[in-house]
């Protein structure tokens, strides 16, 4: 399923937002800072993390809705945005040097992104809020037609507005109507077919069936799951749920604070996850049989997540974890490879593996 | 009991394997019941009709703009023709030539309203009056609408330094007293529009006169700022909404942004706040005309006939309660008609 290709990549991504203030007050919301995946052709990666933790803002700094702060990002090899202040790497990740032997930094580069808007889609959390209100589902859909011109006439435009809309599960009696006569999973039906009348390869599902009830979550899961195989698509799925996620993801990320702490492989990430907080989430997840539920531990954490304002200095996770000493409020650890394709991010990850009481095997969806 | 009854009639029902099986296509398609979708304006519409309070005023607009812009077309009369002899009659009452020709057997129009003191037949002076009342609204909301409505977008879309820039500059406007400038600006416009009003092509002032002009030019500079910050508020709401992002994903421009997606959704607040401008528009122009900064002479207003009646008020009260009971009605209902249309096209504003 997953080729070897990376269809996009991104490199110490860093949004920040202003907050108010001028000159040297000025504040920044701290909503990504240095966070670097890849994600292959064909694959899903799932991205994980409380609410306020920078989700959503990395996948819409990677489709560049927002201008990133800092960072790189590669689409199909092709660097979209550069910052021209972060090192370039080698394809093993080891950093480019100059001739003076210090790391070497890209060429600013913000390329003009219309082309790559037919590549790149989104699919957004609120189904409500996502769709006009003053146009019909047949413009809303046609609307990226329009734009990119994509159909010579108008016959043939409504006839792929219709055949997008009947991929989705609607018909065309419907392409006349007005969003506020559709109910939520219909509606988020319409915001897929929208993101797929441009015939994108890569798709970015912010949190898409948060806004939806267990019953149509399900339906429009499985949508995206045939989607993906009949299109080939490549998809960077946002959700808070990790059931969810390690239903439909190859891989998993998990975001703290605007950071990755941890990534790797959803089947090792859920068995084998090393990063403290990774393994409070995956003892939260209800499991359905009561007697592993009573034999499995809660790990529950202390305290509020802190501002993304003001961090916390180093590990950004030190205020909350049990692991935490001197060394992770002096250093920011550094997210390596510790094992074949699975990244981590913590000063302690010996004292917390020994520690490690095996979680019980978690049968995969 | 009823069961047992019941069921060798059941049996008797003509019902056989075949009718258990499952639908085809067009029986699905036949039981699918399909609502007449309902847009925007049509759905505006029908919570309009439905206002009593709204349609009601909406009839006595309609009156007024017949009472205003037609009527006068028919009218024996007209608005500067002196009557010698029928100065200040009372109502239906007529003056001494117009007696004798009475007498002569010819047909003599009646003074519904009386004449005034140059012998001018009232009735027809109300209706000129409202025209000009009217039309100074009409046209100072559009010219409000357009100005205020493209500096809020503008600022609004635009956001950051360019944003806080000219909002500061319709802050600074808001605190010059309106009446002031209106009569600044009067005094020292009106020799030039006088000048102007004699260059070809421009002769139409001299009819308009160059206190209105003087009052449409300060409305256009100062009274767009309650409308500048009402479309600024919304865009900033709207841009920021997700629509808009996913527009932006596929791809659109601003130009495309604005138009279809902007545009549309605040189009409703822009006709409610347009509507509400006029009565504000020809409250303001009667009480400069009551002033003496409105119409020029011949030309009536409803606040100039006012003025010009205060002097006989005592023995001639009717000149003055009727363009005065004119104002008030035609304030009452444009602002009747206007909340109607809030409530119908623009919920949220209610509040």
């Amino acid at each position: 399923m997953s080729g070897e290709r990376n269809l996009i990549e991104i490199q110490h991504l860093q949004q920040y937002f202003p907050a108010g203030g001028r000159g040297q007050k000025r504040r920044w919301v701290q909503a990504v800072d240095d966070v670097s995946f890849f994600i292959r052709k064909g694959e899903t990666l799932g991205l994980v993390g409380e609410s306020g933790c920078g989700k959503t803002t990395v996948g819409r700094t990677m489709l560049r809705l927002y201008e990133p702060t800092d960072g790189r990002i590669l689409y199909d090899g092709e660097v979209i945005y550069d910052s021209g202040r972060c090192p370039l790497q080698n394809a093993d990740g080891s950093p480019v040097l100059d001739e003076n032997g210090s790391p070497k930094c890209g060429v600013k580069t913000a390329v003009d992104m219309l082309p790559f808007r037919r590549k790149m889609q989104i699919v957004f959390q609120d189904p409500y809020a996502s769709l006009d209100p003053r146009m019909t589902i047949g413009d809303i859909v046609g609307e990226s037609i329009d734009i990119h011109k994509l159909c010579s006439s108008k016959q043939e435009r409504r006839e792929r507005i219709i055949s997008l809309l009947e991929r989705v599960g609607l018909n065309s009696e419907h392409a006349n109507r007005y969003p506020h006569e559709f109910s939520g999973g219909q509606r988020q039906r319409v915001g897929i077919a929208r993101a797929l009348a441009v015939r994108p390869e890569f798709i970015v599902c912010d949190e898409p069936v948060s806004a939806l009830d267990v019953s149509i979550q399900a339906q429009v899961v499985n949508m995206f799951e045939d989607l993906q195989r009949e299109m080939g698509l490549t998809y960077l799925f946002i959700a808070h749920d990790l059931s969810v996620v390690k239903h439909i993801s190859n891989r998993i990320g998990v975001m703290y604070l605007g950071k990755l702490v941890e990534l790797a492989d959803s089947f090792e990430l859920i068995a084998h996850s090393v990063h403290p907080y990774t393994r409070s989430l995956i003892s939260a997840i209800p499991v359905a049989d009561p007697q592993v539920a009573r034999a499995s531990k809660r790990i529950p954490l202390q305290g509020d997540v802190p501002s993304p304002l003001n961090p916390p200095s180093g590990c950004r996770f030190r205020t909350r974890c049990p692991y935490a000493d001197e060394q992770c409020a002096a250093e920011v650890p550094v997210f390596r490879e510790i094992g074949p394709g699975h990244w981590a991010a913590c000063h302690h990850l010996d004292r917390v593996e020994g520690e490690m009481t095996p979680l019980l095997p978690v049968t995969m969806g | 009991m009823e069961h047992t009854q019941n069921t060798p009639e059941l049996e008797k029902l003509p019902l056989g394997p075949d009718d258990f099986s499952p639908a085809t296509a067009s029986e699905k398609e036949s039981l699918v019941i399909m609502r007449e979708s309902v847009n925007f304006w049509a759905d505006g519409l029908r919570r309009l009709r439905k206002n009593k309070i709204a349609m009601v005023s909406l009839f006595f607009i309609l009156l007024i703009v017949i009472f205003a812009y037609i009527l006068p077309s028919f009218w024996p009369y007209t608005y500067d023709q002196q009557i010698k002899y029928s100065e200040n009659l009372s109502a239906f009452e007529y003056g001494k030539t117009e007696l004798q020709r009475i007498e002569a057997g010819e047909s003599v129009f009646p003074h519904i309203c009386g004449t005034d003191k140059l012998g001018r037949d009232f009735a027809v002076r109300l209706m000129m009056a409202t025209r000009v009342s009217l039309t100074v609204g009409i046209i100072c909301s559009i010219c409000v609408l357009v100005i205020g409505a493209t500096y809020g977008a503008v600022a609004g879309f635009t956001g950051g330094l360019v944003d806080d820039i000219m909002m500061r500059f319709t802050d600074i406007l808001y605190t010059i007293p309106d009446i002031l400038l209106i009569i600044l600006l009067s005094i020292t416009l009106k020799p030039r529009i006088i000048s102007l009003a004699e260059t070809p092509g421009f002769e139409w002032m001299q009819k308009v006169g160059a206190n209105l002009i003087a009052m449409f030019i300060v409305f256009a500079l100062l009274y767009w700022v309650g409308m500048a910050r009402i479309t600024r508020s919304q865009v900033l709401v709207l841009k920021e909404s997700e629509y808009v992002t996913a527009a932006r994903a596929l791809g659109a421009g601003s130009g495309r942004i604005i138009r279809k997606h902007l545009l549309t959704n605040c189009i409703g607040t822009l006709i409610v706040t347009t509507t509400l401008q006029i009565p504000a528009a020809i409250f303001t122009e009667s009480y400069l005309s009551f002033l003496g900064l409105g119409v020029s002479a011949p030309m009536p207003s409803l606040g100039s006939l006012a003025t010009d009646a205060v002097k006989g008020m005592n023995t001639y009260p009717h000149l003055l309660l009727l363009p005065a009971i004119l104002i008030s009605v035609t304030i009452l209902v444009f602002n009747l008609f206007g909340d109607g249309l809030r409530d119908a096209f623009d919920p949220k504003l209610k509040n």
